[in-house]
């Protein structure tokens, strides 16, 4: 695989970089034009970068890649990482991601943001995170690819907590730092066990290129390794990618201002975990039973995070469980060894969920900060645009035929049933109505149906600039064209991105099983009947008779808690975790430290004071005392001594 | 005459004892350094008993300086104890026990 040196790539981290700098200097001098001309231009100059360099590596012989070797980082004993950039088809496609999604994004957000007083410190995180972001997906070694994982989760906890006064969002983003920590600890280990194994190979590398190389020797070698280092990552991208059972930080985590949420919580940050194992799908693909666990994880999580979505009342909530739900969809891609499909439904779901984010953000914005769906409806007169490119995001996200979910979904749908991963399959079938269900249940309860909102509000409430929609309707162009990149197996030019990763993805045992033309067409057509019966579905209970959807609750009352509860799992969490832990925290604070230690350091201060105590008496300050003192010694000494030369 | 030489070291041991006694159990400063005197001159005469038992001259000129230093501590004890006086308008030691002025 030819390797092209180019100084290129160190700049497109370089721009977002100098963006955090100059926002910071213009936070600290309270320049907010200055912030919001930087904020989204040192964005817009990386998407330009990236863009040169994917179309410089698209000249380039399929397996190509462009390197930067910028300095050595760490050297320490057989260890060497050096701070090295690396471009290859699937970084490309991350790039593009990162940074054009990431450009509109930050379009957006001036409009979103235009009442915010410090819109300087937004843009400074918001362009770190970009910088991160690009770190992660650019490194050549794990250690790098670390650094932007950590770099990109201290960004998310900085925005989620953006409006700090408030205590509700500071603990969400304290709930976000924490899941992940779990996570990025067991991704550690995992780094720790990798390097010892490639050491005890003779090659002590942590180069991603290096580790997916050596994955079949390691696996000969020491066949329980990959197994453990890949369960081990697992555990780190459950973490960042939001799955069961590390999820819970995420719908929490749409406290933070819209346009993060559509950024890090939807389009880029979540889908690290995706993004990490497909890059080392070389290492994966020798560890079957780590594979197995990740579908199983993928597959669970997409049908549980959509059932909860199913009842929610507030918008971005039912978001950020479908956000959850759809990244199970990439991980159960990923885990049946289709690695292009969960990488393809990755790429339109960054599309169309930043689209319907970026929706909802609209709402937010227009009805001054009212996000609930028993409070909103008929809104689709007042902001037409945004009614209809919701809609757009709605039909892609449905799996509706010709819209980009529709491929992406029923690719790594076809996948997993290929792979023989029948219940996994299932699983996800059963989310894909589910998702068809809730997200047209947001859509008519938002934009149709009659008006709900208070009259006031509704006075006030007209479309958005155009600095808002023209973003949105960009993306939703997106999501409906980029569908078509990867269309099944020969028909018109095929899947086109399928080819493009190819080269740089494994090719897992067992998923190469060829299924004939009916069964595939069967398969669509399930898919298909399946988003069709959750949106006619829908159609009836919310349009045709609102009664029903009430009455059904009402009539479904335990199901309908355990949904709307949300399965009760932040409490059970908070049962097991938080409290035994805060439990934990209290022994250690009442029993050791404040008995045990402080016990400790103040009875030594005490027997020292009272000691000095009795010793000071001594010292009267009254002369005969010490002249009584002294007589007393000087008889001692000379009695002494007279007595022992007189020999008694 | 020949007086034996306990005598007089008895009588410098007696002369002692009486001063140490003053000098720590007696309440009036004035008493304490007149005591101080006794014990002083007790040993003046154990000097000077002494020098002349053996016969070497070293130990009565030993005295010359204690009584010069002596004298020298009376005049400046008492040049305390009048300003000591002045400020607490008492003559008792157990007053003095404070350093503070």
């Amino acid at each position: 695989m030819p390797e092209i040196q180019t100084d290129l790539l160190r700049w497109i981290v370089a721009a977002p970089l100098l963006g955090v700098v100059l926002n910071i200097a213009a936070a600290l001098g309270n320049r907010a034009k200055l912030a919001r001309l930087v904020g989204p231009a040192s964005v817009i100059v990386a998407f330009g970068l990236a863009l040169v360099a994917v179309l410089r590596l698209a000249a380039e012989p399929a397996g190509a890649a462009l390197v930067d070797d910028v300095y050595g980082w760490i050297e320490a004993g057989p260890l060497a990482v050096n701070l090295a950039f690396r471009v290859d088809a699937l970084t490309a496609m991350m790039l593009l991601i990162i940074t054009g999604i990431g450009s509109l994004i930050h379009i957006y957000a001036l409009g979103y943001m235009d009442h915010e007083p410090d819109v300087a410190r937004f843009f400074a995180y918001m362009n770190l995170f970009v910088a991160s972001m690009l770190v992660l997906v650019l490194a050549d070694s794990l250690a790098l690819l670390f650094v932007g994982w950590e770099g990109v989760g201290a960004c998310s906890y900085l925005l989620i907590g953006f409006w700090y006064a408030e205590r509700a969002n500071a603990d969400a983003g304290q709930k976000a730092m924490i899941a992940n920590r779990v996570g990025d600890a067991a991704f550690l280990i995992g780094m720790f066990i990798l390097f010892w194994g490639m050491n005890a190979l003779h090659l002590p590398s942590l180069k991603l290129s290096a580790i997916n190389a050596a994955a079949p020797l390691l696996a000969s070698a020491m066949p329980w390794l990959p197994t453990l280092v890949c369960l081990l990552l697992l555990v780190g991208a459950t973490g960042k990618s939001a799955q069961i059972p590390l999820y819970v930080w995420l719908p929490d985590a749409m406290a933070g201002p819209t346009p993060v949420s559509a950024l890090i919580h939807v389009a880029t940050m979540v889908t690290a975990g995706v993004y990490m194992i497909a890059r080392l799908s070389f290492l994966y693909a020798q560890a079957p039973v780590a594979m197995d666990v990740v579908a199983l994880v993928g597959a669970s999580t997409c049908l549980f995070a959509a059932t909860i979505a199913l009842v929610q009342d507030d918008l971005k909530k039912v978001l950020a469980y479908s956000t959850v739900s759809q990244i199970g969809y990439m991980v159960l891609g990923v885990g049946v060894g289709a690695f292009s499909a969960g990488l393809f439904h990755l790429l339109t779901h960054a599309l169309f969920k930043a689209l319907l984010f970026l929706a909802a953000g609209a709402v937010m914005h227009a009805m001054h900060g009212e996000i609930r769906m028993s409070k909103l409806g008929g809104l689709g007169a007042k902001m037409p645009i945004t009614s209809k490119v919701f809609l757009v995001g709605s039909l892609a996200i449905a799996g509706v035929p010709g819209f980009s979910g529709f491929f992406s979904k029923d690719m790594v749908l076809e996948a997993a049933f290929a792979g023989g991963h029948r219940v996994a399959w299932l699983l996800g079938l059963m989310g894909a109505a589910c998702t068809a269900f809730y997200i047209f249940r947001a859509y008519f309860l938002t934009f149709r149906t009659e008006v709900r909102a208070e009259p006031e509000k509704m006075a006030h409430l007209h479309e958005m600039p155009p600095v808002m929609t023209v973003p949105l309707m960009i993306l939703a162009l997106g999501a409906v064209a980029i569908g078509w990149l990867g269309l099944p197996g020969g028909f018109l030019w095929g899947n086109v991105l399928g080819e493009w990763l190819a080269p740089v993805l494994a090719r897992a045992p067992g998923h190469h099983a060829h299924l004939s033309a009916a069964t595939l067409l069967g398969l669509m057509g399930l898919a298909t009947t399946a988003a069709l019966a959750g949106i006619a579905l829908a159609w009836v209970f919310y349009v045709r008779s609102p009664a029903l959807a009430g009455r059904l609750a009402a009539r479904s009352g335990a199901a309908y808690r355990l949904l709307w509860n949300k399965y009760w799992i932040d409490e059970i969490y908070d049962g097991l975790f938080v409290r035994s832990y805060a439990a934990w925290s209290r022994f250690a604070w009442r029993v050791v430290d404040t008995t045990i230690v402080d016990g400790l350091v103040n009875g030594v201060g005490q027997s020292v004071t009272l000691l000095a105590g009795l010793w000071r008496r001594v010292q009267s300050g009254d002369l005969q005392h010490y002249a009584l003192a002294t007589l007393a010694g000087a008889v001692t000494l000379v009695g002494g001594a007279w007595a022992l030369t007189a020999g008694f | 005459m020949n007086v034996p030489v306990e005598f007089p070291l008895g009588l410098a041991a007696a002369l002692f004892a009486i001063g140490a006694f003053g000098v720590v159990f007696r309440r009036s400063v004035i008493v304490v350094l007149m005591c101080v005197e006794l014990m002083l001159n007790a040993v003046n005469v154990t000097f000077v008993a002494l020098a002349r038992e053996l016969g070497a001259m070293a130990g009565q000129t030993a005295v010359f300086f204690v009584i010069t230093v002596a004298a020298a501590e009376v005049a400046v004890g008492l040049a305390i104890l009048l300003v000591a006086f002045s400020r607490r308008r008492t003559l008792d030691g157990d007053q003095f026990a404070s350093l503070r002025g």
